[in-house]
């Protein structure tokens, strides 16, 4: 299908953008348009207006500093995926990076739009949270952090206000002791997960403390496995995996069931990732 | 909605047309240029049928709007077949029957090549699972794969062999 009738308007500055949402109530932040121009096309979403961040300075740069890694809202997956300093200090990102959609939708797709849209079956929402990162907003009373773990909120639904912009995502920088662990299982490379799941934790020679299981695909928002960290930071994978308290819904892909049992099967393989240290 | 106007360059030559903000990329290209070689699939970035060149990089057609193109190059299986970029990898795919309908063809030549730009320039031959991966987002409801898959390939080893 094709999109609806909407004016577009191409915002210079985070001051504008932020009038502009005031203004239109209906209005729609265009990033990499990856997710939004798809619901347009279908229909799923009608806003009057299309406000274009793209031209917006400031939001491009990814930095390493104070023991954390940020990345600005408009670093586009293709640029996170060969960013060396992302792969050293923000493993856990790169390592889920080839498996958000393809070259071509990589390409466009920006971090923050990901983060912001918060699609339950996305990889960098759960990754944000296995990683405790937060996110960087701007509206019209100023600046805040929001800690990823009170960020999402529903069904695509965030923390952000309806006038506020998301700026910004940091996440702790990798250390010696720092694990990580992803993987997940789509019918197609590429395609949102049937299940997922992005794991941190300290690794002190066999043993895991601070485990976070953060799973996507299986409910409406990314969820921690809470009792299966426990079982795996006291060290049997078997436990964790008797102890997943998901309770995922049938969906499209899948029945609840099979996404159990899937998110048991991605639990064995990430807690082979999470033993190996760090090289 | 009112109109706006933009000006890029398309196949290497300056355009400058009025569009509706809802006007997606691939369907400016198809209706306002009559450049019909980029196709018009699933209109929600699944298939690929659509994918063509923006400021050098592979982009689906569908999920881009014409007004964010303004001050762009825009390269599309035109483009690409008239200046001889992808001449091999045209013949490989008619050799080895790596098309039948042809609908994605265009897009999946233009995945193709953007992966094999890449190898070549670090001289390297893509493995299969590397083509299948970097093609995955390239539906072909005819073929099976394998013979793109071999097409691509055969394309990557004669390039790295031929242009040392």
């Amino acid at each position: 299908m094709k999109p609806a009738p909407f004016a577009y308007k191409k915002a210079r500055s985070l001051e504008e953008a932020i009038a502009l949402l005031g203004e239109h109530k209906d209005a729609r932040l265009l990033a990499g348009g990856q997710s939004l121009i798809a619901t347009l096309n279908m229909r799923l979403s009608q806003p009057s207006m299309l406000i274009d961040i793209n031209g917006i300075s400031g939001l491009g740069g990814t930095a390493h500093k104070n023991g954390k890694v940020e990345i600005g809202a408009l670093v586009r997956h293709v640029q996170a995926e060969r960013s060396e300093l992302i792969a050293k200090h923000a493993p856990l990102i790169a390592r889920a990076m080839p498996h958000i959609g393809h070259p071509a939708i990589r390409n466009r797709g920006t971090l923050g739009g990901s983060i912001a849209f918060a699609d339950p079956a996305a990889e960098l929402p759960a990754c944000l949270l296995a990683l405790d990162g937060e996110i960087d907003a701007i509206g019209p009373k100023g600046k805040r952090t929001i800690r990823a773990q009170d960020f999402f909120q529903g069904l695509f639904e965030t923390a952000l206000g309806p006038q506020e912009i998301l700026t910004a995502i940091r996440v702790p920088a990798g250390t010696k002791e720092a694990r990580i662990g992803f993987a997940e299982l789509a019918r197609r490379h590429g395609d949102y997960a049937i299940v997922g799941l992005a794991a941190s934790a300290r690794g002190d020679g066999k043993k895991l403390s601070d485990v976070h299981l953060a799973y996507f695909g299986v409910g409406a928002t990314p969820v921690r496995a809470r009792k299966a960290e426990a079982a795996m930071a006291n060290g049997s994978v078997d436990d964790a995996v008797a102890a997943l308290d998901l309770e995922p819904q049938d969906d499209v892909q899948t029945n609840s069931k099979t996404k159990k049992h899937l998110a048991g099967v991605l639990l064995r393989r990430v807690a082979t990732q999470l033993m190996e240290a760090r090289s | 909605m009112s109109a706006l106007d933009i000006s890029l360059t398309v196949n290497g030559e300056p355009v400058s047309e009025r569009v509706e903000p809802r006007r997606t990329l691939v369907d400016f290209l198809r209706e306002d240029l009559a450049l019909t070689g980029s196709h018009v699939g699933c209109e929600h970035g699944v298939c690929g049928a659509c994918t063509v060149r923006v400021n050098g990089e592979i982009v689906r057609g569908c999920l881009m709007l014409a007004v964010q193109c303004d001050g762009a190059t825009v390269e599309t299986i035109e483009g690409l077949s008239d200046s001889g970029e992808i001449a091999d990898l045209q013949l490989a795919f008619e050799q080895r029957n790596a098309l039948q309908c042809g609908y994605c063809t265009p897009g999946m030549l233009a995945a193709a090549q953007d992966l094999l730009k890449r190898a070549q320039e670090i001289k390297n031959v893509p493995s299969r699972d590397e083509i299948r991966e970097h093609l995955s987002g390239n539906y072909c409801r005819c073929t099976g794969y394998h013979a793109i898959v071999d097409a691509v390939e055969a394309v990557a080893r004669a390039r790295v062999v031929s242009k040392p």
